[in-house]
């Protein structure tokens, strides 16, 4: 579909926690610039797919590569220092740091100071709540507030790629919305996003392409438009009788 | 709490055992201690000198304790391991120094010109032996052990603080000609620090004010003693809170997996809070050697112990709850020392943290942590 070497790619990706193998096979793609999501059921290896891309746990088998340089196998530390960085399920945000330090731990990695500032900005301006609270200590934001925290957070590291696991769990609709749109907007900006949700509705909306995940294995790959359309997703996912 | 029972409206078969145990405890030391308590005021009263005294040697004590106690808070924070090789690791950091004072050759009659600056250096070199020696346990002891079970760098620690007690005993043998002599002629008997602090008593003007009566004493021992003390705190805390570094260590201990996500070398992290609490291990065992005068191949056990209840008291894994727990220990040390028994202590003492963690489990200043899976 597209001519340029994609920027982050799995090839037959198989992990295991422990003996239980929880993805079977996947191969995927993420162009720069796109926005690609991970769509499938509870259990279906989308979370995992993530932690294996950010090597918290590493395949067994397959490959993972970014820019082409394979970086399975190597520790998640030195993932974010390749620009991968996540948002991950469950916000996971540090509860007795304050807003602020949450976000300079996103920038962990990097060390010019300016462009740290400029960034912190910028998250900020996306998020004006997490502006308001930025010397409250983490764990006293709302859960809506915690999801702009884990997200501003991984932006902080200026991801090449934002992996974000399931950004809409637990809150109301209207911050759904929210939360959305400003991916759109981070998007825009020029960040590739790898999205993981279970509101396959609103992640078909924005997205550019996607994948339907199911028991560890891909089954469904297309552009966002075609999955929506399609009979199958629409069933199983969207609701639609 | 969990076993409290909340279903108070039906029957009233529900007996809630938890407050009742917790009344007949008030009721019980109420009972037996508020009479001597009482007389102890009063004892204090009479006699605020004395009073003054006792917490002097209090504050001296709790300054080396909570150094320790950081140690342990540390390494817990970040592992949840109760490092029992820590007082250990304190006892060696008396030894090394004690070592670098023979290999330097200061003495009681070593000029003061020579002999502050070499016991700085002999300072910064012990602090960087014991870190040194801490990391290299937690490397080869722990770090393995970490992932297959809570109780394994458990025994594993208790394991390390037999051998390092060895390790105390043997070097009492060292009999090199270049030590001076340091470590005496018995291996197993404590061994004797040079006076190397100085001992006049910087309260002496204020007998001009309060007249020949007044006896109390603030050497510059002890202004030593806490003076360190307090800087190596103050760096700590410092280091903790406002640097990247620090806060780093504090995300790492909030959530392991959050903050390799964030880049953050966990291993390296870890490896830094060992680091921290072996120099601090290290700079209390030369304190209180210069201080007391001995140091012996056991003397880490009831430090320990003194250091580890002093981090629980304070809430474990919390900093500022160690260095408040450690002044606390050494403070009610002291006290009952002088006005209940020197035998009583370690009761009063171990008393005090039962009631405490009866009424905060999670000591003074600790919050409430969830539960990590």
């Amino acid at each position: 579909m597209s001519t340029t070497t994609p920027l982050l790619e799995l090839r037959n990706v198989h992990s295991y926690y422990g003996n239980i193998q929880a993805l079977k096979g996947i191969s995927l793609t993420v162009n720069e610039g796109e926005i690609v999501t991970l769509i499938g059921s509870n259990g279906a290896g989308k979370s995992t797919t993530l932690r294996t891309i950010s090597g918290i746990i590493h395949p067994r088998s397959g490959e993972i590569l970014l820019d082409n340089k394979r970086i399975d196998h190597i520790p998640p530390h030195d993932v974010v220092k390749l620009g991968v960085l996540q948002s991950p399920e469950g916000r996971r945000i540090f509860p007795r740091l304050s807003v602020r330090d949450n976000l300079e731990m996103g920038a962990f990695t990097r060390n010019d100071t300016a462009g740290i500032a400029e960034d912190m900005e910028r998250v900020f301006d996306l998020f004006p709540r997490l502006r308001e609270r930025a010397n409250q200590k983490g764990g006293t934001l709302s859960g809506g507030e915690q999801q702009m925290l884990a997200i501003g957070r991984a932006l902080m590291g200026r991801p090449r790629v934002l992996l974000l696991d399931e950004p809409s769990m637990g809150l109301a609709p209207v911050l759904v919305e929210q939360i959305f749109n400003i991916i759109k907007e981070i998007n825009s900006q020029g960040t590739t996003v790898l999205l993981v949700e279970q509101n396959a509705l609103m992640a078909l909306e924005i997205a550019h392409r996607g994948y339907v995940l199911q028991t560890g294995q891909i089954v469904l790959a297309d552009t966002a438009k075609a999955l929506s359309e399609n009979e199958m997703v629409q069933k199983a996912y969207l609701g639609v009788e | 709490m969990a076993t409290q029972t909340v279903d108070t409206s039906t029957t009233g078969r529900n007996i809630p055992w938890g407050l009742i145990g917790r009344i007949s405890l008030v009721v019980f030391f109420v009972l037996f201690l508020a009479v001597p308590l009482w007389n102890t005021i009063l004892e204090m009263i009479a006699n605020p000198q004395l009073l003054l005294r006792q917490l002097i040697i209090g504050l001296t004590n709790g300054a080396y304790i909570s150094l320790i106690a950081l140690g342990y808070t540390l390494v817990y924070g970040i592992v949840e391991l109760i490092n029992f090789a820590h007082g250990d690791v304190y006892m060696i950091g008396a030894f090394m120094s004690l070592t670098l004072i023979g290999l330097f050759g200061l003495q009681a009659a070593t000029p003061p010109e020579v002999r502050y600056p070499l016991m700085l250096l002999i300072l910064v070199i012990t602090m960087a032996f014991t870190a040194t020696l801490n990391v290299g346990i937690e490397r080869f002891a722990y770090r393995r052990l970490r992932t297959v079970s809570r109780l394994a760098p458990l025994i594993s620690a208790i394991g390390v603080s037999f051998i390092l007690q060895n390790v105390g005993l043997l070097w009492g043998y060292l009999r090199f000609p270049a030590l001076n002599g340091v470590m005496g002629s018995n291996a197993v008997a404590p061994k004797s620090f040079p006076n190397l602090l100085p001992t006049q008593n910087l309260l002496e003007p204020l007998q001009a004010v309060f007249g020949e009566g007044f006896r109390v004493r603030f050497t510059g021992k002890d202004l030593i003693m806490i003076g360190t003390a307090v800087v190596l705190l103050g760096a700590l805390y410092f280091f903790v809170q406002r640097t990247k570094l620090g806060k780093a260590m504090r995300a790492t201990a909030q959530d392991r997996d959050a903050a390799a996500l964030m880049g953050i070398n966990v291993n390296r992290t870890i490896s830094l809070a060992f680091l921290l609490g072996g120099a601090l291990a290290g700079a209390a065992g030369m304190l209180v050697g210069l201080y007391n005068g001995t140091a012996v191949f056991n003397m880490g056990f009831k430090a320990g112990l003194f250091s580890f209840t002093a981090a629980v008291l304070g809430g474990i894994g919390n900093i500022t709850g160690a260095m408040l727990g450690g002044l606390l220990i050494g403070l009610i040390a002291a006290l009952s020392d002088q006005y209940i028994n020197a035998k009583w202590t370690n009761a009063v003492i171990f008393g005090i943290l039962v009631l405490i963690l009866v009424f905060r489990p999670t000591g003074l200043l600790g919050e409430n942590v969830q539960q990590k899976a």
